[in-house]
């Protein structure tokens, strides 16, 4: 068997049978245990070595698949990545099946991995720009949001697509060095545009808290979880592949800051909302900022080890968060600040992982942002204290809307009495989900020893 | 031979272009999609081999049908004197568009005049729909002609099988997607 075959195809295919499901439990536990079984497999199985399973049979998994006179290829290297996708959602999956949007989640959701896991594999690398659309195209049924957000991610994600493409073809051959310096600068430009929409930075970002705004939470979390982070990864390959790129000052420069303002611009922004939804719309265009900031450190492995570092802690806030959001839903209109008021006296765990989540994103100390945002900010002051204070002025904003999130939340009359409307399975689920933010937050070396290999995937840059 | 095909073909491509700027009529819109992904053939067909041009002109054609199925109920867009100023932008972008394909030229000199002057009339055609309105139709009706000519350029560029199959998919791919956000438009009250 072929890792494409196992971790690309079977999961599509998977997905595909999955959408013919019907009912929401089957559908969101057979998602989920098949995620966990692909993510365990990538754990204990790499790729192009042979292992005995229980001593009798020798299986061994080989890296490449050719299709269409290309090269599809999950090395060892990316074997972290691929636990780390399909882990993060079986975890979102089985939540998925805890809020009863198991169907809409699982299938769209299992084929998008795939096709993400799929744009890191195919060579040349620079054709992920189109699985990564088709998957763009995939949440549009997911999503089922009529408004203008929706419309909006749709265009600024096509849009991504031709300018990488051609910026890709036009560099083509100069990978080692720039000898025409007009062309560079040219693909340089269409390259940084294809970036901006691909990633959504300011000022291409509006389309983040209107969908969140208008789209069911749940799945828009999801996706905005899992795009960023292979959006990155996707860049990061243009970075490691071309010297230029990696060894200018100007791009760092650059970096840090589109980072910066995106940062800051999510920060400011976050604390005047009134809705949830945008508020976490903010908050994933400061992880953005933020994973552009680590990109433009000048010890590029430290760089990456942040990069990877921030996935787990930020996959599970968003997790909790939208998980919360989607247990309170039944019961408001809206997730308007209005209609959340007091919505603690009810969902208390809710409100508390409402709470939680946000105060991580925003780095609050013993939660699981804290200690890799601490260690950003260090490392960045000891460049540039002004870049420091821009990250600092960001984590302040954020924080302010996490304790204005935590005050409409408790903002109830006394004579309403405290009460837990959470049923005994989204209770489970979002008390592991706080315990895991505290434990990460407080042993971050645990979740080490998962994302130290994962630079490796950089040879280049990670020097 | 071709090449004079493709020097034709640019007329009908700017009908069609503006016919899909200017009409509210699905039908027009439809057929004029259609025509756009006929010229595309031809300008492909230079660099391409003859199946896997066919292969992009079915599947552009089959991408027309389903955004022509959806827009009949969903059309609701107001009959007024806008035209005119979008023929104006209309005239702005192709004059742009062609001192642009001359610069092109230098870079991209095996692609020729015609293919480059084509494509880069279909995606600022494309931008322009994009821009002028915020109806999910005319959007990804836009959008579709962005990427037309978009794969128009990309041809000479590259030939691989599964880069047009991937294309093709993308295509077919926004032309569902326009229909299902047509679709849950009109079931929104």
């Amino acid at each position: 068997m072929s890792a494409p075959i196992l971790w690309i195809a079977v999961p599509l295919a998977l997905a595909a049978l999955l959408f013919f499901v019907s009912d929401e439990r089957w559908c969101g536990g057979l998602g989920g245990l098949f995620s966990l079984i692909l993510a365990a497999l990538a754990l204990f199985f790499p790729t192009d070595s042979a292992h005995l399973v229980f001593g009798l049979l020798s299986v061994r998994i080989d890296s490449t698949l050719t299709l269409l006179g290309r090269q599809i290829q999950l090395t060892p290297a990316d074997q972290l990545i691929l636990v780390l996708a399909y882990g993060i959602g079986a975890f979102w999956f089985f939540g998925a099946l805890a809020v009863g949007a198991a169907r809409k989640v699982v299938p769209f959701g299992l084929a998008i991995l795939a096709l993400l896991v799929a744009s890191l594999a195919v060579t040349p690398f620079l054709y992920a720009a189109l699985l990564i659309e088709i998957a763009v195209l995939l949440a549009v049924p997911m999503l089922e949001s009529p408004g203008r957000g929706l419309l909006r991610f749709v265009v600024y994600q096509t849009l991504a697509m031709p300018f990488i493409l051609l910026a890709g073809f036009l560099l083509t051959g100069i990978e080692a060095g720039p000898r025409d310096f007009a062309l560079v600068a040219q693909a340089a430009v269409i390259l940084g545009l294809g970036f901006a929409f691909l990633l959504s930075v300011f000022p291409l970002h509006s389309w983040i808290p209107m969908l969140a705004q208008e789209a069911p939470l749940y799945r828009v979390a999801f996706l905005f979880m899992v795009f960023p982070t292979f959006h990155l990864l996707f860049a990061l390959n243009f970075v490691d592949r071309y010297a230029w790129m990696r060894e200018s000052p100007t791009f760092y420069l650059a970096m840090r800051l589109v980072g910066l303002i995106s940062l800051a611009y999510a920060g400011v922004f976050a604390m005047l909302q009134r809705h949830q939804g945008r508020m976490l719309g903010y908050f994933v265009l400061a992880e953005s900022g933020l994973s552009l900031v680590a990109l433009s450190l000048s010890n590029h492995l430290t760089g990456l080890q942040l990069i990877f570092g921030l996935i787990v802690p930020r996959s599970l806030a968003l997790a909790l968060w939208a998980l919360s959001l989607a247990v309170i839903r039944p019961a408001v209109n809206s997730f308007s600040l209005t209609d959340l008021q007091g919505a603690a006296r009810r969902f208390p765990l809710a409100a508390a992982g409402i709470v939680l989540a946000m105060l991580s994103l925003s780095g609050v100390p013993l939660l699981a942002g804290f200690p890799l945002r601490q260690s950003l900010w260090e490392t960045l002051a000891a460049e540039s204290p002004l870049a420091a204070f821009w990250l600092g002025l960001s984590a302040l904003g954020l924080w302010i809307a996490s304790l204005r999130a935590l005050a409409v939340l408790l903002m109830a009359p006394a004579d309403i009495p405290w009460q837990m409307d959470e049923s005994p399975f989204q209770r489970v689920l979002l008390a592991l989900g706080a315990l895991a933010l505290f434990v990460i937050g407080i042993f971050p070396q645990w979740v080490n020893p998962l994302l130290v290999n994962l630079p490796g995937m950089f040879e280049r840059f990670g020097k | 031979m071709l090449e004079i095909f493709s020097w034709l073909m640019l007329f009908p491509l700017l009908a069609a272009s503006l016919t899909l700027l200017l009409t509210r009529d699905w039908r027009w819109q439809a057929g004029g999609l259609a025509a756009q992904y006929l010229a595309v053939f031809v300008f492909t067909l230079n660099h391409w081999p003859l199946g896997m041009a066919a292969a992009q002109l079915v599947t552009g054609w089959m991408a027309a049908a389903i955004f022509g199925m959806t827009r009949a109920p969903a059309e609701a867009e107001r009959a007024d004197f806008r035209w005119i100023f979008h023929l104006f932008l209309a005239a702005l972008i192709l004059l742009m568009m062609f001192s642009a394909a001359i610069a092109l030229n230098d870079w991209l000199a095996e692609a020729g005049l015609p293919l480059l002057l084509g494509a880069l009339l279909l995606i600022g055609m494309g931008m322009l729909q994009m821009g002028i309105s915020s109806h999910p139709g005319r959007t990804m009706l836009g959008l579709l002609t962005l990427l037309s000519g978009f794969e128009t350029l990309f041809a000479p560029l590259e030939n691989s099988i599964l880069v047009a199959a991937l294309l093709a998919v993308i295509t077919l791919g926004l032309a569902l997607a326009a229909a299902y956000l047509l679709q849950l438009q009109t079931e929104t009250p």
